[in-house]
C-alpha cells in the first residue's frame, strides 16, 4: 500500500514500529501535493520546509521514545487558522499578505502533539459559502467527477480545500471549521468523514472569526476513527476563548468501538419531506436498517422548527459577521486602499478587499442590526433559535442520537447555483439546525449515487456527547463499507 | 417591505463599503431576495420566548484584572499597512 493511502491510525502504527519514517511519509504527501494541487487548487500555501522540519523532529522523537500522539502525521490546515509565521489569508484579498504573529490554540495543540503541517487549505472567503467558489484564490476542484463526465465539481464548502486534500490523499487528515455545515457538507461531497464538535469543545482563539456564536473547529479525515484521534488532540479548555468549555476531553478513539446496542436513534419525521431525492432517502433508510441490525432502537422524533433553521441562520450569521468583519479597516493589518479621508479609506479598503458574498452578508447583517429593524429581524431570529434548541432538548429526552442525511444533494458542478444566493444557502438545510443548537454532529460517507458521487449521513448528538456520535458513526461506516476512491488521487 | 436604492446606499455607508452606482440595482435585487426569504420567520409565534444569544452552555467567566502579556509592539505592528515608530498611521482626521 502506498504511503498516501494509509489511514492516520495505520500510519501512526507504522511510525511507532519504525517501519516507515516521518520524513518519507511527509515527502510522499508533499510530492502528491506538487503533482495534484495544480489541478485541485486545494492548497493556498504549501509549507514543505515547515513540514520537513516537523517530520525530522518527529523522527527524532520516535527514536528517543518521546513521540506525541500525532508525531509525524501529515495534516492540512484550513487557511482560517492563524499559524505563526505562515501566511493566513481566509481566502480573502483583504488578508492576501497577512502573516500572523501568533498561533491558534487548535494548531498549537496539533503542533505540540507532533503533527506535520503540509500546507494551508483553500476555503470560501472568510468561510462564507458552500461551494468554495467564493475564494479569492480560485475554485477548488472536487477529486471526484461524475461517471463518464470530466466536468469539474465543487468540493462543497467552506472547508472545501481540506476535504479535497484528504479525499485526494494529499494529507492524512485536516482541520476544518463549521459555522452552518462547513465541515459536514464538504465531507459528504468528497466522500470523507468530518466532525463538528459541541460548541465550546475546541478553542476559537486564533481562528479568523465569521459568526462567533456558531464557529467551531473540527477534524476531517478518511474515516471515523481518524477523526476521533484528531479531535482528542484538538479539543480542550483554553482560557483565551471566553466560550471554551472547561471540562475534560474524553478518549474519543476508545468511544468509536463502543457499539450501539440499546441506543435509541431518533429519526426526525419532518426531514422526510417530498423533494428529498430518492437515492438520498434510500441511503437514509439503509442507515436506519444498519443501526437496527447492530442493536439500536429507532425512535420517531419531531423537530418542528427545523424548517425555520436556515432563515434563522441567515439572520444570525450575517449579523455576527458584520460585527466581526468590522475590524478590517485598513489601519492595523490587512489590505489598505488610499482615500482622501479616514471614511473614504475605510470604504475603499473594504470595497477592494472583500468579495461579493462577503459584502452581501455584511450588508444583510448591518441591515438586520440597524435601528428600527433589530427587533423584527435579529431579535426574532434569536427567539426562533431558542425554539430550535428546545426541539432538540425535547427530542433528546427520547433518543440518544439523531440520524439524518448530511446534504440534500451530491457535489454539483462549478458555477451551478451561483445565480441566486438563496439557492446556494439551501445546501445547509440538514446541517444548520445542529449548528444553531451548538450540538456535535458528524458526516460519515455511506455510498455513491447513480453518477458515482459520494453521499454522507449525519449523526447528531447531545451537547458534549461526541462519544456517542463517534460510536454511531463508526457502526454506520463499518456497515456501509464505503471503499470507493476518487478518480483524482495520489497514486491513482 | 423591499429595500429602496437609497436604503441600500445607507446600509453600505453604515458598513463602510463603497458601492458604485452601477452596482446598486444588482445588490438591491440580491438583498431583497434574501430578506424576502427570511421573512418566513414572521409566521411564527414567538410571544414570550426568550432570545438565545449563543450555544455556549455557561456563564461567561471572569478573570483577575491583571496584565497577562504585553511588551510586543513589533509583533502588533508587524502587519501595519503604514507605521511611524510605534504608531499606526491613518489619513489626517482633524485639520
Amino acid at each position: 500500500m502506498s504511503l498516501t493511502d494509509l489511514t492516520l491510525a495505520d500510519a501512526r502504527e507504522l511510525l511507532a514500529r519504525r517501519e516507515i519514517s516521518a520524513r518519507e511519509l511527509s515527502e510522499a504527501h508533499l510530492e502528491a501535493i506538487e503533482k495534484l494541487n495544480p489541478r485541485l487548487n486545494a492548497f493556498i500555501t504549501v509549507t514543505p520546509e515547515l513540514a520537513l522540519a516537523q517530520a525530522e523532529a518527529a523522527d527524532r522523537a520516535y527514536a528517543a521514545g518521546e513521540a506525541g500522539p500525532l508525531a509525524g502525521l501529515p495534516l492540512a490546515i484550513k487557511d482560517l487558522f492563524c499559524t505563526e509565521g505562515v501566511r493566513t489569508t481566509a481566502a480573502s484579498l483583504m488578508l492576501e499578505n497577512f502573516v500572523p504573529p501568533y498561533e491558534s490554540t487548535v494548531t498549537a495543540r496539533l503542533r505540540a502533539a507532533g503533527a506535520v503541517f503540509v500546507g494551508k487549505t483553500n476555503l470560501d472567503e472568510f468561510a462564507m459559502g458552500s461551494s468554495n467558489m467564493t475564494s479569492a484564490f480560485g475554485a477548488v476542484a472536487n477529486p471526484w467527477t461524475r461517471a463518464g463526465d470530466a466536468a469539474a465539481l465543487v468540493p462543497g464548502g467552506s472547508s472545501g480545500g481540506s476535504a479535497a486534500a484528504v479525499a485526494a490523499r494529499l494529507a492524512l487528515g485536516a482541520t476544518g471549521t463549521d459555522t452552518g455545515g462547513s465541515i459536514r457538507q464538504p465531507a459528504s461531497f468528497c466522500g470523507i468523514a468530518g466532525m463538528k464538535p459541541t460548541y465550546g469543545r475546541c478553542s476559537r482563539f486564533g481562528i479568523i472569526a465569521f459568526a462567533s456564536s456558531l464557529d467551531q473547529a473540527g477534524p476531517m479525515a478518511r474515516n471515523v476513527e481518524d477523526c476521533a484521534i484528531l479531535l482528542t488532540a484538538m479539543a480542550g479548555f483554553d482560557p483565551k476563548d471566553s466560550t471554551s468549555a472547561d471540562r475534560p476531553v474524553p478518549d474519543f478513539h476508545a468511544a468509536c468501538t463502543r457499539g450501539v446496542t440499546g441506543l435509541r436513534i431518533g429519526v426526525p419525521k419532518e426531514y422526510a419531506a417530498p423533494g428529498m431525492p430518492d437515492e438520498i432517502a434510500a441511503l437514509w433508510q439503509a442507515g436506519r436498517d444498519w443501526l437496527r441490525a447492530a442493536g439500536a432502537e429507532l425512535v420517531e422524533i419531531s423537530l418542528p422548527h427545523s424548517e425555520y433553521a436556515l432563515a434563522t441562520y441567515y439572520i444570525v450569521a450575517p449579523a455576527e459577521c458584520s460585527s466581526n468583519l468590522a475590524r478590517y479597516d485598513g489601519v492595523r493589518f490587512g489590505r489598505r486602499e488610499d482615500g482622501a479621508d479616514l471614511i473614504e479609506m475605510y470604504e475603499r479598503t473594504r470595497a477592494a478587499g472583500f468579495g461579493a458574498e462577503v459584502k452581501r452578508r455584511i450588508l444583510i447583517g448591518t441591515y438586520v442590526l440597524s435601528a428600527g429593524y433589530y427587533d423584527a429581524y435579529y431579535l426574532r431570529a434569536q427567539k426562533v433559535r431558542s425554539l430550535i434548541l428546545g426541539d432538540f432538548t425535547a427530542a433528546f429526552a427520547r433518543c440518544d442520537a439523531i440520524l439524518t442525511p448530511t446534504a440534500p444533494s451530491a457535489a454539483f458542478a462549478q458555477g451551478e447555483k451561483m445565480d441566486d444566493p438563496v439557492k446556494m444557502y439551501l445546501n445547509d438545510i440538514y446541517t444548520v439546525p445542529a449548528s444553531l443548537a451548538g450540538l456535535p454532529a458528524m458526516s460519515v460517507p455511506v455510498g455513491l449515487n447513480q453518477e458515482g458521487l459520494p453521499l454522507g449521513l449525519q449523526v447528531i448528538g447531545r451537547p458534549f456527547d461526541e462519544e456517542t456520535v463517534f460510536a454511531v458513526a463508526d457502526k454506520i461506516e463499518k456497515a456501509a463499507g464505503f471503499s470507493a476512491r476518487p478518480a483524482l488521487r495520489a497514486g491513482g | 417591505m423591499p429595500l429602496a436604492p437609497a436604503t441600500v446606499r445607507r446600509i453600505a455607508h453604515l458598513a463602510r463599503i463603497h458601492i458604485a452606482d452601477d452596482d446598486i440595482p444588482r445588490l438591491q435585487g440580491e438583498l431583497n431576495g434574501i430578506l424576502g426569504w427570511v421573512e418566513q420567520l414572521a409566521a411564527l409565534d414567538v410571544e414570550g420566548v426568550q432570545p438565545l444569544t449563543g450555544a455556549a452552555r455557561m456563564a461567561l467567566r471572569l478573570r483577575d484584572d491583571a496584565v497577562t502579556e504585553g511588551g510586543i509592539p513589533e509583533k502588533i505592528l508587524a502587519n501595519a499597512p503604514e507605521r511611524a515608530g510605534d504608531y499606526f498611521v491613518v489619513p489626517k482626521v482633524v485639520e
